[in-house]
Order: structure tokens, then C-alpha cells, then sequence
């Protein structure tokens, strides 16, 4: 029921989304056709020469599809944010399906009918085209249905390159723990892959009845449709072209949510240039990419992670000496660090508060001594990166029951409050932290490094529109920590919507400025 | 090598049998005339012409071929498969409707209930005579038949024998059969060459034929000679 009334609520922006997926399917899997089908012809009539076409295939189907966006994010013209990167990356999946189920169509069709049609003096176009390809067409049809359904699952990822569909509902969802959200992004998702496969099943059956007049209609119903694709395209993903246009990303959690929110809305007012929003970009790998492409303009990161998971300096926990170091190294790459927000989203080392109370643990240092029978849950990142899990095992001796669990960002405060791990690291500036009753244990030997959140952005924009520059700095020290904790849990606790809580925060920032500034 | 040193002609509108065991070169022999298969040496004249010289896919048109097999397309009604060669030649859609129903009448199967049925759904036999229909559609000078009755059990053979000499009897062609069964060859025939190891040992009416000494043709007579001692 929750999720029909969201659905309700949201109708405009389901149905955006979902035409944006089914434009990235609808594309992809019709270039996916048009090169897949005479790629398989081909590799059917000379199988010397098709067997490494099918291999190749293969393995492009074994890569996971986020390291597929990793690899094409940084190439030119292909890479890039947004529909352009993910529609690239689902052609790529969905050609093995097609040109193996038209390998196999073609070459399976009876070799006494070939040389029947030869002997009535076909052509070999006329071979392909009125024998070869209308038997072999219920295999062919069967591999597009595959692609077209999983290009329809594949493309839910794509949110995570800023390519927008139903994924974007996922991702949000998973990154404010809202089944709701989530269910609103998967089940359309379902309901379209279900929708393709029997709509491609009926088109089948179709072509397949003998009537020409009925073969002709499926193809103009069919031309209709993709011309539909195409208009829709255009308007799904098609924004201002002309002037000049701000974009703004984030990471792809509640805070870098509302902090783009932000960021956006408050450019959008002082400057008076239109803000693409590029929200939910997945992580801090692709956002750096982006940025320094020039696909988004600004985004918010902090100075611990710029400096140790970018630029890969030495952990360091001087908050001044990180900042400047951090300028400085952005500078050389044509990107400005603008001034500090004003909190400090340092990791928090997060227990059950009936753990704490039990075991007496105020510190980690506390917790090194429980820990050997506890279970530890940590996300991707923190598992990897220098300042994370190696090293404050090293710095406090923890050692626990089991190796730590990797566990996606999203899910590990519920892990933590469903007893599945008994620790882990967080957010410091977490909703969840209060939602969930956890207490943050403290870094009595200042093992973590500054974490204070800046806007980095970049200098070419910044020269462009000057009010820009301005409009940021005035959000120098205006977000405290306990504001940022108080509007992620009103999102993670409260589903709230991210641009309500920015525009409600930007609103109190508006009255409480100085008059005449 | 297949084929050896054969020197064959074909006049028009002659019924000429080729019987030889399997691997004889009866099939290549007919894959030659329609240019199938070019010769490595030699030369195949089709109405005068080198088949090196057609347009092979001109040239298969005007032949008509009905393999064993048959090679119906499942795919297509009857009456698509009748029609194709005079689709490949780009007849009007009412004429090759027209020539399709003669087609069919021709061979003993009934237009209106047989043109719009899927071909998958006929008896043997009368795929055989489909087949025959789709052979002949274009109005072709020559036709080819490899084994064409073979898969068929005695007695609807037989009945397409007796259709067969009244289909030539109509429509005059010339027609190249090869078989396997002597029976069949003296049935159709008004010539019965004999293929033994790529060669051709003996070509003769089936009447002179009958009374050959040759031990390549003999045994190919023997199964026909028993058949009649043991008649009353």
C-alpha cells in the first residue's frame, strides 16, 4: 500500500524514470540487434572466422557490470557520465545472447532445405532472407528477449553512472534504507522486463503468421514504436542544450543526496544559471572521474578521503595541513577547493548501545579488548583504503572473532541493529546513528583524519560564472555537525525528500543572513 | 573423381533414367546440368549453352528439381512453396495464384483445400507431389528428379508412377531421373543409362536394356527378373 501511494505521489517522476529506461533498454538492445544479428549471420556462414567473435562476446559478458562502468568512465568518447556510457556498456551485454541464439538459428536450419532453396535458383540474399533468417528468427527472437530483459536488470546500474532509469529509485532507496524507495524503483523494473518479453514473444508470433499484410503492420507498428523511443529519448534526457548550465554530483548516500541538493539549489538561486543535478553517482572513484572530465561541475568531498583515496598521501590528522594539501594538489588539476562547510563527517566506529553499556565501551581502545568476540561489518571502500580498516586494526590491536564482512554502505547500520555484525564503521554525521540507538565509540588516539566536507569544483566554471564562486563560499562554516546529523535523519528516519530538507535548510540560512549582505 | 569420360545426350523431351548403386555419380551427374557443381574438365551444354556461361541462378530457374528429401519449406503454406520460383522470376502476385491452383490440380491435390495449409502437415505422398508442383511451377523445359519416390512405401509409389507418365504425357518435358531401382527406371523411362563407378556402362531402351550381359547391369536387373519369375 506504501508503495502505491509513493507511486502515486510520484507519478511524474516514475514515469520520467521509467521512460529513461526504457530508452537505455530500447536503444541499446535495437544497436545490439543491428550489429548482433549480421555479426552472427556472418560467424554462422564462416564458423572459422565466428568462433572468436562468440568468444569475445563471452568474456564481455563475464565482466560485472560496475567494473564494466569503471573501465569506460575514463575513455574518451565513449566514457563519460551519463546515457551515453551505460547505453555503450548494455549493447555490450546484449550481444553475446543475440549473436549466439543467431549463430545457432542459422546454422541449425536443415541443410537439405539449403540446398533445395540453391537449386530453385535463390540467390544468396534470397537464401538468407526467405529461408535462412525466417527459420532461424524463433532463436534469434529468443535471444533478444534475453538481452532485453537483462539489458532491463543491467540498466538499473546505470543510475550509478548519472544515466538516470528506474536504478535511481534502487539506489536512493538502498542509500535511505526505505524499502518503499526501493520497491518503487524494482517493481516497474519487473513489471517492464515482463512487459518486453511477452510483447517481443507476440511480435514473434506475428512475423511468424504467413499473411504478408500482418508481417507488414508489426513492421509499421514497430517503426511507430521506435520512433516513440526516439521522441521520448529526447524528452527523457534532452535539458536545457543552450546556455549555460551548472552540474552538480554526489556520492550515492543520503548526506552527498541532500549536500547536492544543496549545493544545487542554492546555485540555482544566486547565480541565476540553470543546475543540472547529477545525484547518486556511484562513489568516489566515478566523481573525481567525472569531475575532472568535465561532466559534472561540482561536487562535495572531504579532505581526508580527497587526500588519502585520491591522491594517495600518507594518512595525516591535521585538519590545516590536510586542507592546504589537498588545495594544493586539486589545483594542479584546474579544480578549486572552495571553504570548508563546517562538519567533520569523520568515520565513526558504531556498537549497539547495549553493547557499549554491558562492556563499559566508551573508546575503541575500550572496544579492542571485547572485540575478539565480536563480528565486525565494514563497507568496500573502508576495507581498502589506507585510513580505514588496515590500519586502525594496526593502531588499537583489534582483532575479531571473524574476518570483517564487506558489506554494502547501505545495509551495515541495519546489520549493526539486526544483530547480524556487532560492529562497524559509519558515518559520523549518520541519521541512523539515532535512529537505531548505536553509540559512536571515540578515536581516543587519533587514529581517523580529518573528514571536513568541501566543495570542490571546477576553476574553468568557477572563472565562467563568478557569482558561482561566490554563492559557495557563502556556505562556508553554515552547516554544523549536528545540522547535517539532524537533516540525514530526517531523511533516513523521517523519509523525507532530500531536496525538501535542503530547501527548508536553505530557507532558515536565508533569514538568519545578515540583512543587507 | 566422380564422374569419368561420360558422354551423355539428353534430347528434348525424353524421359532419361540414371540407375547406379549409392556412390555411382548419379546425383553429381544431375548437379551438373543445373550448375550445382562445374565441372573440373569437360563441359555441360544446357540448351546449347555452356553451364559455365549461364547465370546460374538464371539457369537454375528454368530447371526443375524434386530431391528426394523433397526440401519442402516448413515455414511456408502449399501454396507459397508452388509458388516460389515464379516469385524468384517476379511474376504478379494473380498469376502466380493462378499458376499455383493448376499446379496443384495438375498433381491431384485441391487448391482450395491444400494452397493455404502449412507444408509440414502433408503425408509423404503428398509432399512428393508438392514437390513435383514446385518443380514444374515455372513452366520449366527440364526437370530434375533425385530419387524422387524413394522414401515412399510400394503402393503410393506406384500411384505416382502412373500420375507421373500422365503428367509427362501433359506437359512434355524433359526429364533426367536417376534412381536407384530399375523398376522404377523402366516404369518412367523411355532411356535407362546405367552409372557404375563414374562411367557409363550401358544406355539403351529399358527393352534392350533387359536383355544386357554386361555384369555391371546385370545385377542391377536381377531383383526385376525375380519379381516376374515368381508371377503367375
Amino acid at each position: 500500500m506504501t508503495l502505491l501511494r509513493f507511486l502515486a505521489e510520484h507519478h511524474d517522476e516514475v514515469l520520467r524514470l521509467l521512460l529513461q529506461h526504457v530508452v537505455l533498454v530500447g536503444l541499446s538492445t535495437a544497436v545490439a540487434v543491428a550489429i548482433g544479428v549480421p555479426v552472427g549471420i556472418l560467424a554462422a556462414r564462416r564458423p572459422r572466422a565466428g568462433a572468436p567473435i562468440v568468444w569475445l562476446a563471452n568474456v564481455v559478458q563475464t565482466i560485472p557490470s560496475l567494473a564494466m562502468f569503471g573501465f569506460l568512465l575514463p575513455l574518451p568518447l565513449i566514457g563519460g557520465l551519463g546515457a551515453r556510457v551505460a547505453i555503450f556498456v548494455l549493447i555490450l551485454y546484449a550481444l553475446l545472447p543475440i549473436v549466439r541464439t543467431t549463430v545457432a538459428g542459422v546454422s541449425g536450419v536443415d541443410r537439405t532445405l539449403v540446398e533445395a532453396a540453391t537449386a530453385l535458383g535463390m540467390t544468396p540474399q534470397q537464401l538468407l532472407w526467405q529461408v535462412e533468417l525466417p527459420l532461424a528468427l524463433p532463436s534469434i527472437v529468443a535471444g533478444i528477449r534475453v538481452a532485453a530483459v537483462i539489458g532491463v536488470g543491467t540498466a538499473t546500474i546505470a543510475a550509478a553512472v548519472g544515466a538516470g532509469g528506474l536504478g535511481e529509485y534502487i539506489f536512493r532507496g538502498l542509500s535511505m534504507v526505505d524499502p518503499t524507495v526501493i520497491l518503487a524503483g524494482a517493481v516497474p523494473a519487473a513489471a517492464l522486463a515482463l512487459s518486453v518479453d511477452g510483447g517481443l514473444l507476440l511480435a514473434e508470433r506475428v512475423m511468424r503468421s504467413a499473411s504478408p499484410r500482418r508481417r507488414a503492420l508489426a513492421g509499421w507498428t514497430a517503426a511507430g514504436l521506435s520512433a516513440c523511443v526516439i521522441v521520448a529519448a529526447s524528452s527523457a534526457f534532452g535539458s536545457a542544450s543552450g546556455g549555460d548550465v551548472i552540474r552538480v554530483g554526489s556520492k550515492n548516500f543520503t548526506e552527498q543526496i541532500i549536500l547536492g541538493e544543496i549545493v544545487a539549489q542554492h546555485l540555482e538561486r544566486r547565480t541565476g544559471v540553470s543546475v543540472q543535478r547529477r545525484l547518486n553517482l556511484g562513489g568516489t572513484f566515478i566523481c573525481d572521474r567525472a569531475l575532472r572530465s568535465g561532466d559534472i561541475d561540482v561536487y562535495v568531498e572531504y579532505t581526508g578521503t580527497a587526500d588519502t583515496a585520491v591522491f594517495k598521501d600518507a594518512v595525516e590528522s591535521d585538519p590545516a595541513r590536510v586542507l592546504t594539501r589537498v588545495r594544493e594538489k586539486y589545483a594542479q588539476g584546474g579544480l578549486t577547493v572552495l571553504p570548508p562547510l563546517g562538519f567533520d563527517n569523520t568515520f565513526a566506529i558504531l556498537v549497539r548501545g547495549e553493547d557499549a553499556r554491558t562492556h563499559g565501551l566508551r573508546t575503541i581502545e575500550d572496544a579492542a579488548r571485547w572485540t575478539p568476540s565480536a563480528r565486525a561489518g565494514f563497507g568496500y571502500e573502508f576495507l581498502q583504503r589506507a585510513d580505514g580498516y588496515p590500519g586502525l586494526s594496526e593502531k588499537y590491536g583489534l582483532r575479531f572473532a571473524a574476518p570483517p564482512r564487506a558489506m554494502d554502505l547501505s545495509l551495515i547500520y541495519r546489520a549493526l541493529a539486526e544483530r547480524q555484525v556487532d560492529l562497524i564503521a559509519g558515518d559520523a554525521t549518520s541519521g541512523l546513528i539515532e535512529a537505531y540507538n548505536l553509540v559512536m565509540l571515540q578515536d581516543n588516539r587519533r587514529y581517523f583524519p580529518p573528514y571536513d566536507a568541501v566543495p570542490v569544483a571546477r576553476s574553468a566554471m568557477l572563472l565562467r560564472v563568478p557569482a558561482a564562486r561566490a554563492a559557495l563560499e557563502a556556505l562556508a562554516g553554515r552547516i554544523p555537525v549536528d545540522e547535517m546529523r539532524r537533516m540525514n535523519h530526517a531523511v533516513d528516519a523521517g523519509h523525507a525528500d532530500p531536496a525538501a530538507v535542503a530547501r527548508a535548510f536553505l530557507a532558515r540560512l536565508e533569514r538568519e543572513r545578515p540583512s543587507g549582505g | 573423381m566422380v564422374l569419368r569420360g561420360v558422354d551423355l545426350d539428353i534430347a528434348a523431351g525424353e524421359t532419361i533414367a540414371l540407375v547406379g548403386r549409392s556412390g555411382a555419380g548419379k546425383s553429381t551427374l544431375l548437379k551438373l546440368i543445373n550448375g550445382l557443381i562445374v565441372p573440373d574438365d569437360g563441359h555441360v551444354f544446357v540448351e546449347g549453352r555452356d553451364t559455365r556461361e549461364w547465370d546460374p541462378f538464371v539457369l537454375r530457374r528454368r530447371i526443375g528439381y524434386v530431391l528426394q528429401e523433397i526440401g519442402l519449406f516448413p515455414h511456408m503454406t502449399v501454396g507459397q512453396n508452388v509458388g516460389l520460383v515464379p516469385g524468384l522470376l517476379g511474376w504478379e502476385p494473380l498469376r502466380i495464384a493462378s499458376r499455383v491452383a493448376e499446379m496443384l490440380r495438375l498433381v491431384g491435390l485441391d487448391p482450395k483445400v491444400y494452397a493455404g495449409r502449412p507444408a509440414l502437415e502433408l503425408s509423404g505422398g503428398q509432399r512428393q507431389r508438392v514437390g513435383v508442383a514446385r518443380a514444374l511451377a515455372a513452366d520449366p523445359p527440364i526437370l530434375l528428379m533425385d530419387e524422387p519416390f524413394g522414401a515412399l512405401d510400394p503402393v503410393t509409389r506406384a500411384e505416382l508412377h502412373r500420375e507421373f507418365r500422365r503428367i509427362q504425357a501433359e506437359v512434355r518435358k524433359t526429364v533426367v531421373i536417376v534412381t536407384h531401382d530399375m523398376a522404377e527406371a523402366f516404369a518412367l523411362a523411355t532411356r535407362v543409362g546405367v552409372l557404375d563407378a563414374g562411367v557409363i556402362a550401358e544406355l539403351d531402351e529399358p527393352r534392350q536394356l533387359a536383355r544386357s550381359t554386361d555384369p555391371r547391369v546385370r545385377p542391377l536387373l536381377e531383383p526385376l527378373l525375380e519379381a516376374r519369375a515368381v508371377m503367375p
